[in-house]
């Protein structure tokens, strides 16, 4: 069977600049960070102040008590992000009684805040019981299980922990399956919750977040700036897209993973470059024609310039005129959820020929000399957009999009 | 300079980090002891813990060597 074509027909998010996408995007264009003193936490007890926590969020206004009962914060997040992804498209995943849907969910941790419950009723609280559906919350495949029992989808459904790359690697792993003809359509995203005490002490410990806030490429960055949400793309066959008459947002067109297996921590410009590359050939995607990067980005020093000079080696000449943006900048790093978010942004810079902005950015650094569109989002066509992820562990993934152009 | 924290520091660095104790001089630096920037972070955390302070991010991450680090943790003493 020849490869088949693979298209985004909706999307969904929920995260620190936006409940849906709508109002993600907008803040987007307008360089609006949702990076601020966080309140899950006692702040006074940890050494960095800020994050990018999602802000007015009801549970009650999206579930009952029974499906709250069910699912941890993050899995929330990834339902959410999946519902709006599954209406925007009008797709039905339950078609062929589901068994050609798939559902793959990205998360670092899984169901932390229900586990921080746990310990603090036992370890603080010195209760002998804890609540009996801790297992089913905590796990990290219950985001996908969850989104699994929702829509009646019987296909492949797992989760990937790849820590900050796994969304890449989830809708990577969805746009493969559904090219190769193992499935017709994929919900693939994920989403994080890193916002509990136990967590927020464990990265302050690791010395890599921000005191003030993320500010990706600029001299003075300090690092990152955590933050919490979902996303979700629905994707599936141009050929069903166009025979039900969707809309296409974009296309995807190639993935590319690899490891550095040489640091924990420290990224290696080798696998990040190869990870690159393996995404273009896997889209025949000529390099020239490469108009945008939505960045890893993680306003780290030593990501940032890494990331920059990757770019460089892989693009040579045509570098300078590809446009790199940290989105982080805006709506935190959502760690496993992260790339899901930032696939959205992509999705939507293609879409509607327009670079999200790297906010917060004040110094340049000669090191990051690129185009990363500071502070104000501009128009440009947009032909080929990647998205990157370089997680801890040297694990990386690399996401080509096309722009839709009607065939 | 205070040779309580240099011999602090250097026990560790002999003890959890296996670095031969001959090596370990107030002007080598981290690299040449075979440590990298985690190393450094596991150190400074150990250092925070038994002279209770704090050492902030931007102050570590300029440690390339056992004097800074030495001067560092002596500033954030003494304050």
């Amino acid at each position: 069977m020849p490869d088949r074509r693979v298209v985004v027909t909706g999307t969904g998010v929920i995260t620190a600049i936006g409940h849906n996408t709508d109002q993600f995007w907008n803040n987007i264009i307008n360089g609006q960070s949702g990076i601020g003193p966080y309140e899950a936490v006692d702040s006074t007890l940890v050494r960095f102040q800020n994050g990018a926590e999602v802000k007015g969020y009801d549970p009650t206004a999206y579930f009952d008590q029974k499906e709250l009962d069910l699912m941890d914060r993050f899995a929330q997040f990834a339902l959410i992000a999946a519902k709006e992804a599954v209406k925007q498209s009008g797709m039905d995943c339950a078609i062929d009684n589901g068994t050609k849907t798939a559902v793959i969910c990205g998360t670092s941790i899984g169901g932390v805040v229900s586990q921080e419950k746990t310990y603090t009723d036992l370890y603080r609280d010195n209760k002998t019981r804890v609540h009996p559906l801790s297992i089913p919350r905590t796990m990290p495949n219950s985001a996908a299980s969850n989104i699994s029992m929702h829509f009646g989808i019987t296909g492949p459904v797992y989760t990937i922990s790849t820590a900050c790359a796994s969304s890449n690697h989830a809708i990577g792993n969805a746009f493969w399956l559904i090219r190769s003809g193992i499935c017709d359509r994929a919900l693939a995203g994920g989403s994080e919750t890193p916002f509990t005490y136990t967590f927020l002490k464990s990265w302050e410990a690791i010395r890599v977040v921000a005191h003030d806030t993320c500010r990706p490429f600029s001299k003075n960055r300090q690092g990152m700036i955590l933050g919490e949400g979902g996303g979700m793309l629905a994707m599936e066959t141009l050929e069903s897209a166009q025979a039900r008459g969707a809309t296409i947002l974009a296309e995807i067109v190639g993935f590319g993973m690899s490891s550095d297996a040489s640091h924990i921590t420290k990224p290696d410009q080798v696998g990040a470059e190869r990870a690159i590359r393996l995404a273009l050939e896997d889209g025949k995607v000529p390099p020239g024609e490469v108009d945008y990067i939505n960045a890893h980005g993680t306003g780290t020093q030593v990501n940032d310039s890494m990331e920059i000079g990757a770019i460089k080696n892989v693009f040579g000449a045509h570098a300078q005129q590809v446009s790199v943006s940290s989105t982080k900048s805006m709506h935190g790093h959502i760690l496993g959820g992260t790339s899901a978010v930032e696939a959205v942004a992509t999705v939507m810079a293609t879409l509607n020929n327009i670079l999200p902005p790297t906010a917060n950015y004040q110094e340049p650094d000669p090191e990051c000399d690129l185009d990363i569109v500071p502070n104000v989002s501009r128009s440009k066509k947009i032909r080929y957009a990647l998205s990157n992820s370089f997680a801890f562990g040297g694990l990386n993934a690399v996401l080509a999009f096309k722009k839709w152009e009607g065939s | 300079m205070s040779s309580e924290v240099f011999d602090r520091i250097k026990d560790l660095i002999v003890t959890k980090k296996g670095v031969d104790a001959e090596k370990v001089n107030i002007d080598s630096s981290f690299e040449e002891l075979g440590l990298d920037s985690l190393d450094a972070v596991e150190l400074v955390a150990d250092m925070e813990e038994i002279f209770n302070v704090n050492i902030p991010n931007t102050d570590l991450q300029n440690f390339k060597t056992i004097r800074q680090a030495v001067e560092g943790l002596q500033k954030a003493i003494s304050l």
